[in-house]
């Protein structure tokens, strides 16, 4: 062992001790502090080493057999359906399976701290420094690793309520898992990419997805540009400067956005309904038909982006009248002078500053109204019901569809294939919108 | 010469008539308007002291009003119940949340480590993705954790799903904030710790009340986790308590729900009538960082 570590640490002259005492905590973590003799570090980390053998060296194992089989001895029923062998439950098997591999990964982000540290301290050491004592070190941690705690509760939250989730929601895309096969009756297993080829090659998959993304990117269109530009309407109309008690307006209009939206959209619901909603009461009043709110596809739609546009004015109408008032009034002077009209004043002044300043907003409002499926499922539930779709109906936009592929249908696997989908959609977007952000950039010139 | 500004002026009048004109147009749009934005709000609040009990019985101005409604949805439902449920989940994520967030924005602001811009990265990443995405992991993990049917539980899901978000806008707005006071406290020798509460708190209140804002109002809407996790009637949020009533049993609660519906909405609706000017500011923010 030594002659091996001097060939070493003769090539990296004056760095004998750091060597060594690296290689000592890479043969078991902590040797190479105790080397070092830094004793109460070194027997912590060695304590970890040796609980992590003892007591995690099975469910380690067991958890990552999990992940890679999903399980092996399907449940077995007796007569009247008792349980005669409980088996394995693979959904279980695969979120600790996920499970593990994350502490996995903490364990040997350790393991490699745990070397740094021990070539670090050896160093200091070969440079005839002294090694720090436990309160010291301690201390540094404290000072050099305060953004590492700061941050410590929030990644804790998000590896395991973002992350964990999300890694197994892609996994689930790649498995079978979904009625009928259900654990803890049947065992799911992987199958590659078959459920992504489903959906493009099966008729039954490939209709639904390609008529829901159509009107999907229909609706985020419409309910964007719709309650853009009413918003816009409004912010212009009211700050017009022979307008009085603009405070008022912008007050009353602001009101369906301030209403909580989910009280709202059931509000509409009632006002919309068919037989006893008040807006075909009216109708019939006038002597005209009825009109079949919710049970037409085309009248059901139409609805939609009527209420939308309700409730997403009032939050363009708060913003560009913001823009409005500040801009420079000397501006539209200088263009009366030239004798501009109002449609000039307003083509070349105020919308170039309307749009400058919204246009990042207006691909956030894309994205939100891509995934808006309170609007949706609140509203019409996705209906009215389309024979020709598996599992979602008319007005369904794809967020709504699985949803419904998830908690009603059980089709785990599909519903999973389709949100990786949104996100590569929405991503796009994202990045696009992020890219050309101040914030981007100013990021780009720190490191 | 003359004859040029009686031109103008005639032309002046006739642009002055016109003007009115518009003026008089804007006027009747904007009160149409107003009808149209008030009519809900009326019809749910006139809805919800009609004496009769259905969406159908109800005229839009009833002969009598009565506040019956609301005596029965506090004595025959749970509604008080799930108004304390929501309360609680809303109060405590705010505060674990708004904590969350501004621990990472911090971090990521006023520290470069190794491993920040992959943090940064990462977050950007993970906001795009549909949300209830991970909604089967986050069942299975609350059962596991016994927490399902539990308010805890979702006050976690909740507080963990607002990290991404809430740090990325935070900490575009701690980068725009000077260092220079920062540094000299530092020269003073204050802490890290005391550096953040003495200092940047202070300068950050609007985007501090933002974040406490959103987080406390996002309980109130959510409807899908909420239904994902809590099953009991005495554990519901008033998101599922009322959407229960209108769709569970073909409107014949309607005047309850619209009781229901205008106590909650009161409440929240001026506390963003208040708040307006930082949630503007807020989104805009958000938009522009990303």
């Amino acid at each position: 062992m030594s002659p091996h570590i001097n060939t070493t640490a003769g090539k990296a002259t004056g760095l004998k001790r750091a060597v060594m005492s690296a290689v000592l905590s890479a043969l078991f973590m902590g040797i190479g502090q105790i080397f070092n003799r830094q004793f109460i570090k070194g027997i912590l980390y060695a304590v970890l080493e040796i609980f992590v053998i003892a007591v995690w060296s099975k469910p380690i194992a067991h958890g990552l057999w999990g992940l890679y089989t999903l399980g092996e001895q399907p449940q077995v029923r007796g007569a009247r359906g008792k349980i005669t062998e409980q088996g394995d439950h693979s959904i279980f098997l695969m979120i600790e399976g996920v499970i593990i591999l994350i502490v996995v990964f903490i364990l040997l982000l350790i393991y490699i701290r745990n070397i740094i540290d021990a070539y670090k301290t050896g160093k200091m050491i070969d440079q005839g420094g002294q090694p720090k004592s436990f309160v010291e070190s301690l201390q540094n941690a404290w000072e050099k690793g305060y953004a590492y705690i700061l941050l410590t509760p929030a990644f804790i939250f998000t590896l395991f309520l973002t992350i964990l989730p999300l890694a197994f929601g892609i996994l689930i895309a790649f498995t079978n898992y979904a009625s009928p096969v259900l654990p803890p009756l049947k065992l799911v297993d992987w199958v590659g990419f078959q459920t992504f080829v489903n959906l493009f090659k099966l008729e039954i998959w490939s209709n639904t997805f390609y008529g829901v993304l159509w009107w999907t990117v229909i609706w985020s269109i419409l309910a964007t540009v719709t309650t853009f530009f009413v918003g816009l309407f409004y912010a212009v109309i009211i700050n017009h400067k022979r307008i009085r008690f603009k405070k008022l307006w912008r007050t009353v209009f602001i009101l369906p956005w301030a209403i909580p939206q989910f009280i709202s959209i059931l509000i509409f619901r009632n006002i919309f309904n068919g037989q006893f909603g008040p807006i075909n009461q009216y109708l019939k009043l006038f002597g005209l038909e009825a009109i079949p709110w919710f049970s037409d596809p085309t009248w059901a739609k139409i609805a939609l982006v009527t209420v939308n546009i309700w409730f997403g004015f009032p939050f363009w109408m708060a913003l560009m009248s913001g823009v409005l008032t500040s801009i420079d009034k000397d501006m539209y002077e200088a263009a009366e002078v030239d004798g501009a009209n109002a449609w000039q004043k307003f083509r070349k002044i105020s919308f170039p500053l309307v749009m400058f300043a919204t246009a990042p907003l207006l691909i956030m409002g894309f994205a939100g109204n891509f995934n808006n499926f309170n609007m949706i499922y609140l509203f019409t539930q996705g209906g009215p019901t389309n024979i020709a779709y598996s599992y979602a109906g008319s007005t369904d936009i794809l967020i709504s569809w699985i949803y419904k592929l998830t908690l009603e249908q059980n089709q785990y696997n599909m519903a999973s294939v389709v949100s990786i989908l949104i996100f590569v959609i929405v991503s796009i977007f994202s990045v696009y919108n992020f890219r050309r952000t101040k914030a981007f950039k100013e990021e780009d010139m720190i490191q | 010469m003359t004859n040029r500004t009686h031109k103008k002026k005639s032309l002046s009048v006739g642009m002055k008539l016109r003007e009115n004109l518009v003026i008089a147009c804007i006027y009747i749009i904007l009160i149409l308007t107003g009808i149209f934005v008030i009519y809900p709000v009326a019809w749910i609040v006139l809805g919800s002291m009609n004496p009769g009990n259905t969406l159908f019985s109800s005229a839009f101005i009833p002969d009598n009003l009565t506040l019956n409604h609301y005596k029965a949805l506090i004595e025959e439902t749970d509604y008080l119940l799930w108004y304390k449920n929501t309360l609680f989940i809303a109060t405590m994520n705010m505060i674990i949340s708004t904590f969350l967030i501004v621990t990472s924005a911090y971090a990521f602001s006023r520290f470069r480590f190794p491993g920040r811009r992959k943090g940064l990265m990462a977050m950007l990443i993970l906001q795009m993705f549909p949300g209830f995405m991970g909604m089967i992991a986050i069942y299975i993990l609350l059962l596991q954790l016994n927490l399902l049917d539990n308010h805890w539980g979702l006050i976690l899901v909740y507080a963990g799903g607002s990290i991404p978000f809430g740090a990325w806008l935070v900490k575009g707005y701690f980068d725009g904030l000077p260092r220079s006071l920062e540094e000299a406290a530092k020269i003073d020798g204050a802490s890290n710790t005391t550096i953040f509460f003495k200092v940047m708190m202070p300068l950050s209140i609007p985007i501090l009340t933002f974040i406490a804002v959103n987080n406390f109002i996002g309980p109130w809407m959510d409807f899908i986790f909420a239904r994902l996790v809590l099953r009991s009637n005495e554990n519901k949020t008033l998101a599922i308590g009322l959407f229960e009533m209108v769709t569970g049993r073909g409107n014949t609660e309607f005047t309850q729900f619209a009781a229901g519906a205008v106590l909650v909405a009161i409440p929240i609706t001026i506390l963003f009538l208040f708040l307006q000017k930082y949630i503007i500011e807020g989104l805009k923010a958000g938009a522009n960082k990303g």
